[in-house]
């Protein structure tokens, strides 16, 4: 196709700008995070790493007093990894299981049963959060991973998707296994399972980092330091920037904050083809 | 639905149960909790409580700072909702165009979804810092007096600002594969019968995106109701005087911080009934999407 010399170098121009926009913050927090506090203090946000990357980034992962609490990022970034699988592999399966009944059974309750599903896009948890909050702790199950992840998995987004999916895949596969004499249990786990293997892959990755990154529902439901997710662990460093009249510790809160991005920002990007087939396919 | 189906009593509701389970416990027992309190008066203890029928409702909607917060929901949705879907369709018709190079910048665009709000919050807060920060020095050295600690629409300005450059990245991904998915063949005509980029863009381009867009905009939306309060939380705290609390961070300050929970219980029913009515528009949308 034609395109102008000048339309060529506008292109570039316009991209590699939009391109600084998305990575000028990150890098000025990594390279600021690469410095003394006292240095930064001083000096603002820095453009150029120093020499401080070991220490500050070791002090963070090994040492609880430099993110202000019980736990080093360590503990926190296996937080958010239990988070983050828990959620996806959760939602995978439950979702993969409601929608297959929806699809390929005739059964009475069939109706109701979608509606209610249905019904939980209505309500994102952030709308419900305080009888939410008020439920788990009845149940006992404030500060525990179970607590943290269950209430995240009611919602309707994966089943949804898995229900398209298997409304495209050819009724004669179905028909073709009965003929051979599967049951359904058999025909799910045999065919539809392995059929499925991309698309679960896909919204496996978008589930790991919508997990990773939940922020309000963690926040409310850990109150002890030992179930902070990295997330969390951010904004308590961040609480604490100004306490006790010290120089504040900036570089540690971003050595926090890159921590927390790089994990899900690999993901995305090694990922990069399934990612996107996912999340353009799911949310249509 | 399938032609055919299996047909057995036991299996299906096994299948369904555990998402039926879990909708039960974590979400149908708390949305008629919260639909139960927004009728209810706690005393100033929470020893007691008596029904009030809809006296939660007319505080609410009466009381200022509620009324407030709703207009600026609204504006801030609206203006974070336009300006990244304006930016990124402008980048992805670019990054679309170009062949030298296309896989870095699609990659160098789109990785930003996977930054959390709260993460997000953070950068730009720093980047505002009055102490450090780049941006607050650039403006105010420009002759802006510029001071989001103090002034509303500056503090309005950070968070929208916040809450653009982390939905970009989303937006980019959905046009760019929309993008994509117009046909050479169209796109061939359109250059023999029209040499300006901008004519084509606004006479072929833009038109056939639109179903795109129109979804884009319900997401984005969406977005921003819900998904900017880690972003809110960490940058301005709803502040000054919470004028940047958009109704979402409203409902937390009062229920969990201020315990009004009848109050807050009102709040989130008020809250159910727009997005209810958000969600019932996308499908309707996607329903006569599916069709042509």
């Amino acid at each position: 196709m034609y395109q102008s010399k000048w339309r060529i170098f506008t292109n570039h121009t316009i991209l590699v700008l939009g391109a600084l926009f998305m990575i000028l913050p990150v890098w000025i927090a990594f390279a600021s995070s690469t410095h003394t506090r006292e240095y930064v203090f001083q000096n603002g946000l820095q453009f150029w790493p120093g020499g401080e990357f070991f220490s500050n980034y070791g002090a963070i992962l090994f040492d609880a007093e430099a993110t202000k609490g019980r736990v080093t990022a360590l503990e926190m970034l296996f937080n958010s990894m239990v988070l983050g699988l828990g959620f996806a592999i959760g939602k995978v399966i439950i979702s993969m299981m409601a929608a297959y009944a929806i699809v390929y059974f005739r059964f009475k309750l069939a109706v109701p049963l979608f509606w209610i599903i249905f019904s939980t896009l209505l309500l994102p948890l952030e709308v419900r959060i305080v009888p939410s909050y008020e439920v788990v702790a009845d149940l006992g199950l404030l500060n525990s991973y179970t607590g943290l992840i269950l209430p995240l998995i009611a919602s309707a987004t994966g089943t949804f998707f898995f229900r398209q999916f298997y409304r495209s895949v050819p009724d004669e596969l179905l028909e073709a296994a009965r003929l051979d004499g599967a049951g359904p249990i058999r025909f799910f786990i045999d065919i539809l399972v392995p059929l499925s293997v991309t698309m679960i892959a896909a919204i496996f990755i978008i589930m790991f980092v919508v997990g990773w990154n939940q922020y309000l529902w963690p926040l409310l439901m850990t109150t002890d330091d030992q179930l902070y997710t990295i997330v969390i662990g951010i904004k308590q460093v961040y609480n604490s920037l100004y306490e006790g009249g010290q120089i504040p510790q900036f570089p540690k809160a971003f050595a926090l904050t890159i921590m927390a991005t790089i994990p899900p920002v690999l993901v995305v990007v090694i990922f990069q083809r399934m990612f996107v087939k996912g999340l353009v396919e799911t949310e249509k | 639905m399938k032609r055919v189906q299996f047909e057995h009593s036991a299996v299906p509701y096994l299948f369904i149960a555990p998402q039926i389970l879990i909708i039960s416990i974590f979400f149908l027992w708390p949305a008629a909790q919260a639909l139960y309190q927004s009728f209810l008066l706690e005393d100033a203890f929470g020893l007691s409580s008596q029904f009030v029928w809809f006296r939660n409702f007319e505080d609410v909607l009466s009381s200022s700072s509620w009324t407030r917060s709703a207009i600026f929901t609204v504006v801030f949705s609206v203006l974070v909702s336009v300006l990244s879907i304006a930016i990124s369709l402008f980048l992805a018709v670019r990054a679309d165009e170009v062949i030298r190079g296309a896989k870095t910048y699609k990659t160098l665009l789109m990785w930003g979804y996977a930054i959390a709000p709260p993460v997000a919050g953070l950068l730009g807060n720093m980047m505002f810092n009055p102490l450090m920060g780049d941006l607050y020095k650039a403006f105010n050295s420009f002759g802006f007096e510029f001071n989001h600690i103090q002034n509303a629409n500056d503090a309005a300005f950070v968070v929208i600002l916040i809450a653009v450059w982390k939905q970009v990245s989303v937006n980019f991904i959905f046009f760019l594969s929309g993008l994509q998915g117009i046909p050479k063949s169209v796109q061939e005509a359109a250059t023999l019968d029209c040499k300006s980029p901008e004519r084509r863009f606004w006479t072929i381009t833009f038109p056939l995106l639109a179903p795109t867009t129109f979804f884009l905009l319900v997401i984005n939306l969406t977005y921003a109701f819900f998904e900017t309060f880690g972003i809110i939380d960490v940058s301005t705290k709803g502040a000054p005087g919470g004028s940047t609390a958009t109704l979402v961070y409203k409902v937390y300050v009062d229920g969990f911080l201020g315990a009004d929970m009848g109050g807050s219980a009102a709040q989130s029913v008020l809250l159910m009934i727009m997005v209810s009515v958000l969600t019932v528009f996308q499908f309707r949308f996607i329903e006569r999407k599916v069709h042509y």
